[in-house]
Protein backbone atom coordinates (compact mmCIF):
# COMPACT_ATOMS: atom_id res chain seq x y z
CA UNK A 1 0.00 0.00 0.00
CA UNK A 2 1.00 3.28 -0.87
CA UNK A 3 1.66 5.24 2.32
CA UNK A 4 2.72 8.45 0.43
CA UNK A 5 -0.69 9.90 0.18
CA UNK A 6 -1.44 14.03 0.29
CA UNK A 7 -4.59 13.25 2.74
CA UNK A 8 -4.98 11.92 5.85
CA UNK A 9 -7.46 10.04 7.63
CA UNK A 10 -9.14 10.56 11.00
CA UNK A 11 -6.94 8.05 14.16
CA UNK A 12 -9.23 4.98 14.60
CA UNK A 13 -11.00 4.84 18.29
CA UNK A 14 -9.27 2.13 20.42
CA UNK A 15 -11.25 -1.23 20.11
CA UNK A 16 -10.87 -4.98 19.41
CA UNK A 17 -9.56 -5.47 15.93
CA UNK A 18 -8.69 -8.57 13.73
CA UNK A 19 -8.45 -9.57 10.63
CA UNK A 20 -10.62 -7.63 7.93
CA UNK A 21 -13.24 -6.36 11.60
CA UNK A 22 -12.93 -3.79 14.19
CA UNK A 23 -15.14 -3.92 17.15
CA UNK A 24 -15.20 -0.62 19.07
CA UNK A 25 -18.07 1.40 20.90
CA UNK A 26 -20.71 3.35 19.46
CA UNK A 27 -20.14 6.28 21.37
CA UNK A 28 -16.82 6.20 19.82
CA UNK A 29 -17.84 6.04 16.71
CA UNK A 30 -20.33 9.02 17.01
CA UNK A 31 -17.78 11.09 18.60
CA UNK A 32 -14.97 10.72 16.26
CA UNK A 33 -17.89 11.24 12.84
CA UNK A 34 -19.14 14.58 15.21
CA UNK A 35 -15.49 16.08 16.33
CA UNK A 36 -14.72 16.22 12.25
CA UNK A 37 -17.99 17.83 11.30
CA UNK A 38 -18.36 20.34 13.08
CA UNK A 39 -20.60 23.44 11.77
CA UNK A 40 -19.73 26.50 13.11
CA UNK A 41 -21.62 29.36 13.71
CA UNK A 42 -19.49 32.63 13.75
CA UNK A 43 -21.14 35.24 16.00
CA UNK A 44 -18.74 37.42 15.06
CA UNK A 45 -19.33 41.19 16.89
CA UNK A 46 -15.94 42.79 16.65
CA UNK A 47 -12.05 42.01 16.02
CA UNK A 48 -11.62 38.51 16.92
CA UNK A 49 -14.23 37.97 14.18
CA UNK A 50 -11.60 39.60 11.91
CA UNK A 51 -9.52 36.80 13.04
CA UNK A 52 -11.75 34.16 12.61
CA UNK A 53 -11.91 35.03 8.61
CA UNK A 54 -8.14 34.67 8.85
CA UNK A 55 -8.59 31.07 10.28
CA UNK A 56 -11.02 30.42 7.95
CA UNK A 57 -8.83 31.58 5.09
CA UNK A 58 -6.14 29.78 2.97
CA UNK A 59 -3.83 30.68 5.19
CA UNK A 60 -4.86 28.46 8.29
CA UNK A 61 -7.86 26.93 6.40
CA UNK A 62 -10.24 25.64 8.69
CA UNK A 63 -11.46 22.88 6.22
CA UNK A 64 -8.75 20.75 7.25
CA UNK A 65 -10.54 20.28 10.45
CA UNK A 66 -14.17 19.67 8.48
CA UNK A 67 -15.52 22.96 9.59
CA UNK A 68 -15.09 25.01 6.06
CA UNK A 69 -19.33 24.40 6.37
CA UNK A 70 -20.51 28.02 8.19
CA UNK A 71 -23.96 27.71 9.31
CA UNK A 72 -25.79 31.10 9.80
CA UNK A 73 -28.79 29.44 10.94
CA UNK A 74 -28.34 28.11 14.75
CA UNK A 75 -30.73 24.98 13.28
CA UNK A 76 -27.95 23.78 11.58
CA UNK A 77 -25.03 24.70 13.33
CA UNK A 78 -23.34 22.16 15.99
CA UNK A 79 -20.51 24.69 17.72
CA UNK A 80 -21.25 28.46 18.21
CA UNK A 81 -18.29 30.46 18.24
CA UNK A 82 -19.02 34.11 19.95
CA UNK A 83 -16.57 36.24 18.88
CA UNK A 84 -16.13 39.99 20.06
CA UNK A 85 -18.11 41.99 22.90
CA UNK A 86 -21.11 41.17 23.89
CA UNK A 87 -23.52 43.83 24.89
CA UNK A 88 -26.04 43.01 27.53
CA UNK A 89 -28.71 44.12 25.11
CA UNK A 90 -27.70 41.75 22.37
CA UNK A 91 -27.39 38.59 25.25
CA UNK A 92 -31.39 37.45 24.75
CA UNK A 93 -29.94 37.52 20.99
CA UNK A 94 -27.27 35.25 21.55
CA UNK A 95 -28.97 33.31 24.41
CA UNK A 96 -32.19 32.35 21.62
CA UNK A 97 -29.44 31.79 19.00
CA UNK A 98 -27.85 29.54 21.57
CA UNK A 99 -31.13 27.89 22.47
CA UNK A 100 -32.24 27.58 19.18
CA UNK A 101 -28.80 25.73 17.84
CA UNK A 102 -29.23 22.06 17.07
CA UNK A 103 -28.44 19.22 19.42
CA UNK A 104 -25.59 18.51 20.88
CA UNK A 105 -24.34 21.98 20.69
CA UNK A 106 -20.85 23.25 22.21
CA UNK A 107 -20.17 27.29 22.46
CA UNK A 108 -16.36 28.17 22.22
CA UNK A 109 -16.24 31.82 23.68
CA UNK A 110 -13.16 33.57 21.33
CA UNK A 111 -11.10 36.42 22.72
CA UNK A 112 -10.74 38.22 25.87
CA UNK A 113 -14.37 40.04 25.67
CA UNK A 114 -16.77 36.74 25.22
CA UNK A 115 -15.08 35.68 27.97
CA UNK A 116 -14.84 38.04 30.61
CA UNK A 117 -16.04 41.34 28.70
CA UNK A 118 -12.23 41.97 28.29
CA UNK A 119 -11.07 45.57 28.76
CA UNK A 120 -14.70 46.80 28.66
CA UNK A 121 -15.67 46.64 32.09
CA UNK A 122 -18.70 49.11 31.84
CA UNK A 123 -21.81 48.88 32.59
CA UNK A 124 -22.87 48.11 28.95
CA UNK A 125 -20.97 45.40 28.63
CA UNK A 126 -21.78 41.55 29.31
CA UNK A 127 -18.79 40.64 31.13
CA UNK A 128 -18.24 37.18 29.98
CA UNK A 129 -21.26 35.01 27.84
CA UNK A 130 -21.10 32.63 30.56
CA UNK A 131 -23.15 34.84 32.13
CA UNK A 132 -26.30 33.43 30.28
CA UNK A 133 -24.67 30.45 28.01
CA UNK A 134 -22.87 27.71 29.60
CA UNK A 135 -19.17 27.56 27.50
CA UNK A 136 -17.05 24.88 26.79
CA UNK A 137 -13.38 26.58 25.53
CA UNK A 138 -12.36 29.60 26.14
CA UNK A 139 -9.44 31.26 23.79
CA UNK A 140 -7.47 33.59 25.51
CA UNK A 141 -5.93 36.73 23.86
CA UNK A 142 -6.83 40.28 22.14
CA UNK A 143 -7.64 39.05 19.74
CA UNK A 144 -6.01 35.76 19.34
CA UNK A 145 -4.29 34.35 16.47
CA UNK A 146 -5.95 32.21 14.20
CA UNK A 147 -3.49 29.41 15.35
CA UNK A 148 -5.25 30.12 18.86
CA UNK A 149 -8.49 29.65 17.61
CA UNK A 150 -7.62 26.70 15.43
CA UNK A 151 -6.10 25.64 19.30
CA UNK A 152 -9.41 26.14 20.81
CA UNK A 153 -11.26 24.33 18.05
CA UNK A 154 -9.13 21.17 18.47
CA UNK A 155 -9.53 21.38 22.28
CA UNK A 156 -13.35 20.98 21.34
CA UNK A 157 -12.96 18.34 19.52
CA UNK A 158 -11.26 16.36 22.08
CA UNK A 159 -14.68 17.29 24.17
CA UNK A 160 -16.77 16.42 21.46
CA UNK A 161 -14.94 13.04 20.73
CA UNK A 162 -14.94 12.01 24.52
CA UNK A 163 -18.48 13.00 25.54
CA UNK A 164 -20.53 10.53 26.81
CA UNK A 165 -23.76 9.97 24.88
CA UNK A 166 -26.04 9.96 27.69
CA UNK A 167 -24.65 13.56 28.95
CA UNK A 168 -27.19 15.19 27.64
CA UNK A 169 -29.58 13.85 29.23
CA UNK A 170 -27.98 13.21 32.62
CA UNK A 171 -29.31 15.30 35.34
CA UNK A 172 -26.40 17.34 35.41
CA UNK A 173 -26.34 18.73 32.49
CA UNK A 174 -30.42 19.24 33.04
CA UNK A 175 -29.01 21.40 36.24
CA UNK A 176 -26.79 22.99 34.07
CA UNK A 177 -29.31 24.33 31.47
CA UNK A 178 -31.62 25.22 34.06
CA UNK A 179 -29.31 27.62 35.85
CA UNK A 180 -29.24 29.22 32.94
CA UNK A 181 -32.68 29.15 32.03
CA UNK A 182 -32.71 27.74 29.10
CA UNK A 183 -35.68 24.64 28.00
CA UNK B 1 -47.93 -5.47 -23.67
CA UNK B 2 -44.71 -7.51 -23.23
CA UNK B 3 -42.74 -8.02 -25.72
CA UNK B 4 -39.58 -9.40 -26.37
CA UNK B 5 -38.41 -6.01 -27.01
CA UNK B 6 -39.96 -4.93 -24.03
CA UNK B 7 -38.10 -7.95 -21.67
CA UNK B 8 -34.70 -6.97 -23.37
CA UNK B 9 -35.02 -3.48 -22.40
CA UNK B 10 -35.43 -4.60 -18.81
CA UNK B 11 -32.88 -6.99 -18.80
CA UNK B 12 -30.30 -4.56 -20.35
CA UNK B 13 -31.09 -1.73 -17.67
CA UNK B 14 -32.21 -3.49 -14.42
CA UNK B 15 -28.90 -2.19 -12.72
CA UNK B 16 -30.11 1.28 -13.84
CA UNK B 17 -33.20 1.02 -11.77
CA UNK B 18 -31.64 -1.40 -8.82
CA UNK B 19 -28.84 1.55 -8.16
CA UNK B 20 -31.97 3.90 -8.54
CA UNK B 21 -33.55 2.39 -6.26
CA UNK B 22 -30.73 2.10 -3.94
CA UNK B 23 -30.05 5.71 -4.17
CA UNK B 24 -33.50 7.25 -3.35
CA UNK B 25 -33.88 4.38 -0.74
CA UNK B 26 -30.76 5.03 0.81
CA UNK B 27 -31.76 9.05 1.32
CA UNK B 28 -34.87 7.92 2.95
CA UNK B 29 -33.74 5.54 5.16
CA UNK B 30 -30.93 8.07 6.46
CA UNK B 31 -33.60 11.00 6.65
CA UNK B 32 -36.14 8.90 8.73
CA UNK B 33 -32.86 7.10 11.27
CA UNK B 34 -31.78 10.67 11.71
CA UNK B 35 -35.23 11.47 12.97
CA UNK B 36 -35.52 8.71 15.15
CA UNK B 37 -32.23 8.07 16.56
CA UNK B 38 -31.03 11.63 16.66
CA UNK B 39 -30.86 13.89 19.83
CA UNK B 40 -33.36 16.63 19.54
CA UNK B 41 -35.15 18.86 22.03
CA UNK B 42 -38.68 20.56 21.02
CA UNK B 43 -39.37 22.61 23.88
CA UNK B 44 -41.60 26.17 23.36
CA UNK B 45 -38.48 28.46 23.44
CA UNK B 46 -36.17 26.57 20.68
CA UNK B 47 -39.03 25.81 17.97
CA UNK B 48 -39.92 29.84 18.02
CA UNK B 49 -39.21 31.39 14.81
CA UNK B 50 -35.46 32.39 14.27
CA UNK B 51 -35.50 36.26 13.09
CA UNK B 52 -31.97 36.77 13.60
CA UNK B 53 -32.70 36.73 17.49
CA UNK B 54 -34.83 39.35 17.39
CA UNK B 55 -38.81 39.32 18.94
CA UNK B 56 -41.21 38.00 16.36
CA UNK B 57 -44.07 39.99 15.98
CA UNK B 58 -47.06 39.82 13.52
CA UNK B 59 -48.06 36.88 10.75
CA UNK B 60 -45.89 36.30 7.41
CA UNK B 61 -49.49 35.76 6.03
CA UNK B 62 -50.46 39.45 5.87
CA UNK B 63 -51.58 41.10 2.70
CA UNK B 64 -49.81 43.51 0.80
CA UNK B 65 -50.09 45.55 -2.72
CA UNK B 66 -50.15 43.73 -5.87
CA UNK B 67 -48.10 46.48 -7.02
CA UNK B 68 -45.00 44.24 -5.83
CA UNK B 69 -46.18 41.68 -7.44
CA UNK B 70 -47.17 43.12 -10.51
CA UNK B 71 -44.07 44.96 -10.67
CA UNK B 72 -41.82 41.99 -9.73
CA UNK B 73 -43.11 39.55 -12.66
CA UNK B 74 -43.30 42.13 -15.17
CA UNK B 75 -39.61 42.38 -14.78
CA UNK B 76 -38.50 38.88 -14.49
CA UNK B 77 -40.54 38.44 -17.73
CA UNK B 78 -39.50 41.29 -19.97
CA UNK B 79 -35.83 40.51 -18.41
CA UNK B 80 -35.68 36.73 -19.80
CA UNK B 81 -36.96 38.42 -23.00
CA UNK B 82 -33.71 40.58 -22.90
CA UNK B 83 -31.42 37.87 -21.89
CA UNK B 84 -32.62 36.02 -25.68
CA UNK B 85 -31.73 39.24 -27.89
CA UNK B 86 -28.28 38.88 -26.89
CA UNK B 87 -27.54 35.27 -28.76
CA UNK B 88 -29.15 36.88 -31.44
CA UNK B 89 -27.00 40.58 -31.02
CA UNK B 90 -24.01 38.40 -30.86
CA UNK B 91 -24.69 37.19 -34.11
CA UNK B 92 -26.50 40.39 -35.80
CA UNK B 93 -24.64 39.98 -38.94
CA UNK B 94 -24.30 36.38 -39.41
CA UNK B 95 -28.29 36.09 -39.41
CA UNK B 96 -28.64 38.95 -41.77
CA UNK B 97 -32.36 39.90 -42.51
CA UNK B 98 -34.13 36.35 -41.76
CA UNK B 99 -33.04 36.93 -38.25
CA UNK B 100 -33.92 40.51 -38.10
CA UNK B 101 -37.21 38.69 -39.11
CA UNK B 102 -37.46 36.31 -36.41
CA UNK B 103 -36.44 38.40 -33.85
CA UNK B 104 -39.45 40.81 -34.79
CA UNK B 105 -41.59 37.52 -34.88
CA UNK B 106 -40.41 37.17 -30.94
CA UNK B 107 -40.71 40.50 -29.82
CA UNK B 108 -44.01 41.94 -31.66
CA UNK B 109 -46.62 39.77 -29.45
CA UNK B 110 -44.14 40.45 -25.87
CA UNK B 111 -44.65 44.56 -27.15
CA UNK B 112 -48.17 43.94 -27.93
CA UNK B 113 -48.18 42.55 -24.42
CA UNK B 114 -46.02 45.30 -23.34
CA UNK B 115 -48.37 48.55 -24.64
CA UNK B 116 -51.25 46.28 -23.02
CA UNK B 117 -49.65 46.38 -19.49
CA UNK B 118 -48.63 50.16 -19.63
CA UNK B 119 -52.20 51.55 -20.64
CA UNK B 120 -53.68 48.94 -18.20
CA UNK B 121 -51.85 51.27 -16.16
CA UNK B 122 -49.90 47.86 -14.17
CA UNK B 123 -46.82 50.18 -13.69
CA UNK B 124 -48.51 52.72 -12.29
CA UNK B 125 -47.17 53.10 -8.80
CA UNK B 126 -49.02 55.96 -7.42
Amino acid sequence: MKTNVNFNIAEPPDGYKGPGFMATRLEKVVGLARAKSLWPLPFATSCCGIEYMATMGANYDLARFGSERMSFSPRQADLLMVMGTIAKKMGPVLKQVYTQMAEPRWVMAVGACAASGGIFDTYTVLQGIDKIIPVDVYVPGCPPRPEQILDGIIKIQELVKNESLRRRNSVGYKELLAGYGIE
Amino acid sequence: MITNNNIEFLQNHIGIFIQALVAVGFVALVMVLTHIIGPKRKTDQKLENFECGIEVHGDARMPFSVKYFLTAILFVLFDVEIIFFYPWAVNFKYLAASGFLKILIFIIPLLLGFYYVIRKGALKWE
